[in-house]
């Protein structure tokens, strides 16, 4: 079966078209003064229009094209489905806001010509892959996406650590590629069927759709930052340009689910009933660890660097919920859960962009990443600190914000999980449950400090002190973000509403409309008595504050003076003695990450009388480099020690090495038959 | 429809009257118990009137953050205690709100008001915040799996619908014991109660609320008072209503039940804050690393009752 190319497939062509000639663009003008506005204004546009077109296809027929390009007998097999438009549109968005703040950013860059040349490259390798529709293509595009963010992570390579943070993070896409040309083999079969349709039709059986799940979480999983193949992520988001770091962060993982729906959901055929544990159970784990980590760093971007892990977590619990309800048959719960890992997937992508754009204006306006150089920047900087402020807000899943709409919907999915008639699954559902709810409280307190120590209080150091407010695109991206955050929070029926008709596409059945239920409430499944109303809730407490403000300044008093801070009498002077990064975390570090993370504290007293300032030394390891990374990267090295003899031999040695290996191989050929 | 949007009216209007009155109720009880006289129950409205006609003393960095703080919690946790049932199950409202975003209304609250006790840059300020997030991290959770657990009792996370279910009568459950027991646990600890805080201190190295609002003066304070206040009240009437919830009028109930419901209620209050006065004076506060394994215990309580109800649904 032909599929007819669709309007919208072809302007998510010609605009990945578009964004190759602007990469071209981008090395030739990279040092000239037009290099930034045309490359990032023409990212812009594109894009916009880009991120329009796919809006529109979400409810579209699906559009197939066949390019003559790649591997001559299968070709460039693209395809525009409701999946697809869904994940493009984000992918535009945040593209979209990443190149308008870009427009004032870049004017920082000190090394354009690394940046600008990447920057469109990278946008075009994202949006190609949900428009793959062979395995080849997807590989492509899936690498291509790779290789142009590792060149933005490496492009401030005179800062310590970017060399090594490229270093591991592009092993490990190396690493998740492998496993995805893994997976596609397994699902292409012995007939070499490399185009999905053909992998569609012929699903694999038995233990290997088991594999192929293993290999999607390995692949995917490792793009998308679960633990433990997360290690790459907090070192490699941070080390990119402010707004490329919101792209990887906020958008690239994304991709990467995108990639798993796409395996597992679509390719791997109907899942067995287990399939959704280690989905549920790798996501909830990443939860936990990911914001425990983002409460122990002390730099800005790598705070949100491991908060993406922990959503990551929660997207990942919404899909092996739906797994689970697929595999058992309750369609209109699978509809569900998918419908909120997919709304978390809008908003991650829309908050972690905004607060990177933030931690980006901020090192822009200080200098600075590190927390505790940081402190008072609501009064320098108005718009930043409103815009951050929604930002850890709604990543908090506060109502009536975003973040919380969607992990209502996950709480939702959860309780109606008990009709499951697996054992594993009634046993790890609720455990799983407890540990979101557990993340989630973490996230508030993490964003608590974030923001706390960065926005509020006094300035620790000179440049915080003298920072200002940023320019007008990085505070129009910032707004427009912001903007985003609450109307998803405050209208999620329309969301859930326009995600249906991917969500009919990947599990069959579609939640309840939400435009026919009254007041713009919004309703899990259809028979259930649960609902939750954004606007009514913020309108009731908007009301009622400003009701209560007007009320006290008619018939009380509005004076007001202001005098030295209190502080029980012993007010002091010296910005230090506020507290820290590091001091905030203490009461959370010693209650969760003594044993998780080893956090071990050393405090050197100096002796009495000595003018020696007293010092605290923390310590936290990380158990995936530990016990993982580290002893198997001690592995490969002693391999290769050991094989490293291997290349001083002489001329008869290898000889004698090439006859005895062809011997081997006759004797394997003769014994197999 | 018109019966129900009064119920809602009179349950906003109530819980903002009787939150003080409940305050003051337990502080006086407390004396006694201590064999003191203690102040007159009406004295915390003598505080709010006194304290709303002060001057508002600002630090000298205060943002406009710390200004708009007080509104917002004071708002976000009346709009929580409103669609709490308190005398009837009626709330017309009860549907925009349900039991997981009363929760996350007060974290909400509590969110902004650990910002506000950072804001002006003082240490104790940070000591406030940052030990009221490590309280919360763990009775949060505790608090979403009992909302876990009424809401598979009940079939539904909707307050309203959870006390009629409750109201028909559900038997005697293993699941609604554990609930209880850690309801009142994250009860204590969300406001601040002894064994976890010490409402009444002013020995600084032990307050958690207190330091957090300690820069707060004037009609600000005031709203801070009567939002903790509220709370008490909120947590209260939920145990009341879930656990004890005879005598709740039901939807659309004629004048005499609704009478019926405000007496018991009034019952249940005062029920409530004797218990808690005395809890209060018979045990000692925690040393601060103590409070994690007192709400942990919560958090497992609250887990079991759940996995019991994922095992079997008449547990």
């Amino acid at each position: 079966m032909t599929l007819a190319p669709t309007f919208q497939l072809l302007v998510a062509l010609a605009a990945v078209a578009a964004l190759l000639l602007l990469a071209l663009a981008g090395a030739a003008l990279a040092r000239g003064p037009y290099g930034r506005p045309v490359v990032y204004g023409g990212a812009l546009v594109v894009t916009l229009l880009a991120a329009v077109s796919a809006l529109t296809a979400i409810p579209a027929p699906t559009g197939g094209l066949v390019l003559p390009l790649g591997i001559p007998w299968i070709g460039a097999n693209l395809r525009l489905d409701a999946l697809s438009a869904v994940f493009l549109f984000v992918v535009n968005l945040g593209g979209a806001a990443a190149s308008l703040y870009g427009l004032g950013y870049g004017r920082h860059d000190h090394a354009p010509e690394r940046v600008l040349p990447f920057f469109p490259a990278f946008l075009a390798g994202m949006s190609l892959v949900p428009l793959a529709a062979d395995a080849y293509t997807f590989l492509l595009a899936w690498e291509f996406m790779s290789l142009a963010s590792w060149a933005l992570v490496v492009s401030h390579d005179k800062e310590a650590g970017n060399v090594q943070a490229g270093l591991v993070y592009i092993l490990m896409a190396s690493f998740g590629t492998l496993a995805l040309m893994l997976a596609f083999g397994l699902l292409a079969g012995g007939g070499g069927g490399f185009t999905f349709e053909a992998m569609r039709a012929a699903p694999p059986t038995g233990w290997a759709g088991a594999v192929v799940l293993a290999l999607a979480m390995l692949g995917a999983g490792s793009k998308a930052g679960l633990v433990p193949l997360h290690v790459w992520l907090p070192l490699a988001h941070p080390a990119a340009p402010s707004h490329v770091s919101a792209l990887m962060s906020g958008v690239m993982t994304k991709v990467a689910v995108y990639g798993f729906i796409r395996i597992v959901f679509d390719l791997a055929g109907p899942p067995d009933w287990w399939w959704g544990i280690p989905v549920i159970v790798a996501g909830a784990i990443a939860g936990v660890v990911g914001v425990l980590q983002a409460l122990l760093q002390s730099d800005t971007k790598r705070v949100l660097a491991f908060s993406t892990i922990e959503n990551i977590g929660l997207i990942f619990v919404g899909l092996g919920l739906a797994l689970a309800f697929k595999a058992s048959g309750f369609g209109g719960a699978a509809a569900l859960a998918f419908t909120a890992a997919l709304f978390h997937v809008f908003n991650h992508a829309a908050m972690k962009s905004l607060l990177f754009f933030g931690a980006g204006a901020v090192l822009t306006a200080t200098g600075s990443r590190v927390m505790d150089r940081l402190g008072g920047l609501i009064h320098r900087m108005p718009v930043t600190s409103v815009a951050m402020l929604i930002g850890a807000a709604a990543i908090s899943a506060l109502p009536p914000l975003n973040g919380f709409a969607s992990e209502w919907l996950v709480f939702q999915a959860i309780l109606l999980s008990p009709e499951l008639p697996a054992w594993g699954l009634k046993l790890s559902v609720p455990a799983a449950g407890a540990l979101l709810a557990l993340a989630a409280a973490l996230a508030a307190a993490c964003f608590v400090r974030l923001y706390g120590i960065v926005f509020l209080g006094r300035a620790r150091s000179e440049q915080a002190a003298n920072a200002h407010e940023v320019d007008v695109f990085s505070r129009a991206a910032m707004l427009a973000l912001a903007g985003i955050c609450v109307a998803a929070g405050l209208f999620p029926g329309l969301v859930i509403d326009a995600l249906q008709p991917a969500v009919t596409a990947l599990v069959g059945v579609r939640m309840p409309a939400q435009s026919e239920v009254a007041w713009l409430s919004i309703v899990p499944v259809a028979e259930s008595r649960s609902s939750y109303n954004g606007l009514l809730v913020f309108l009731f407490i908007a009301s009622s504050a400003l009701l209560t403000a007007f009320i006290i300044h008619r018939l009380a008093t509005g004076a007001v003076r202001r005098a030295p801070p209190w502080d029980c009498g012993f007010p002091n002077a010296d910005p230090v003695t506020q507290y820290s990064a590091g001091s905030f975390a203490q009461p959370i570090r010693r209650v969760f990450a003594r044993t998780l993370f080893a956090a071990r504290e050393r405090v050197e007293m100096p002796p009495p009388g000595s003018l020696a300032p007293a010092r605290i030394e923390i310590t936290a390891r990380d158990p995936a480099w530990a016990f993982l990374f580290l002893p198997l990267a001690g592995l490969v090295e002693r391999i290769a020690t050991r094989a490293n003899r291997l290349q001083y031999l002489t001329i008869r040695q290898y000889l004698a090495l090439v006859f005895g290996a062809l011997v081997l191989l006759l004797l394997v050929l003769a014994l197999w038959t | 429809m018109m019966a129900n949007l009064l119920v809602q009216g009179t349950q906003m209007l109530l819980v903002l009257a009787l939150a003080p009155l409940l305050t003051g109720l337990v502080r006086k009880v407390k004396a006694r118990l201590t064999r003191r006289r203690g102040a007159s129950v009406l004295q915390p409205y003598r505080d709010l009137a006194r304290l709303l006609n002060k001057e508002a003393v600002l630090a000298h960095n205060a943002s406009w953050l710390f200004r708009a703080v007080p509104y917002l919690l004071f708002a976000a946790t009346w709009v929580a205690a409103a669609l709490v049932p308190t005398f009837g199950t009626g709330l017309i409202f009860s549907w925009s709100a349900d039991l997981i975003v009363i929760t996350a209304l007060l974290g909400s609250a509590r969110f902004f008001l650990a910002l506000a006790g950072m804001d002006v840059g003082t240490s104790f300020g940070g000591i406030g915040s940052s030990r009221e997030v490590m309280i919360s991290s763990l009775a949060e959770p505790a608090m979403i799996m009992i909302v876990f657990s009424l809401a598979l009792v009940a079939h539904s996370t909707q307050l309203s619908t959870i006390a009629s279910v409750m109201v028909a009568g559900v038997g005697l459950r293993v699941s609604l014991a554990l609930a209880l027991v850690a309801l009142a646990i994250v009860a204590v600890a969300e406001n601040g109660r002894i064994p976890v805080d010490n409402p009444a201190t002013h020995l600084e190295l032990t307050m958690v609320h207190e330091a957090m609002v300690l820069e707060y003066s004037g009609r600000h304070l005031a709203l801070i008072e009567l939002a903790a206040q509220l709370k008490l009240l909120l947590f209260i009437s939920l145990v009341a209503c879930v656990f004890l919830p005879w005598g709740l009028a039901p939807a659309g109930a004629g004048a005499g039940a609704v009478v019926l419901g405000m007496a018991s209620y009034g019952a249940k209050l005062a029920a409530g804050a004797v218990l808690l006065a005395v809890f209060e004076t018979s045990i000692a506060k925690m040393r601060v690393f103590r409070v994690p394994d007192f709400l942990g215990a919560a958090l497992m309580l609250g887990l079991l009752g759940t996995l019991l109800l994922f095992v079997s649904r008449i547990l």
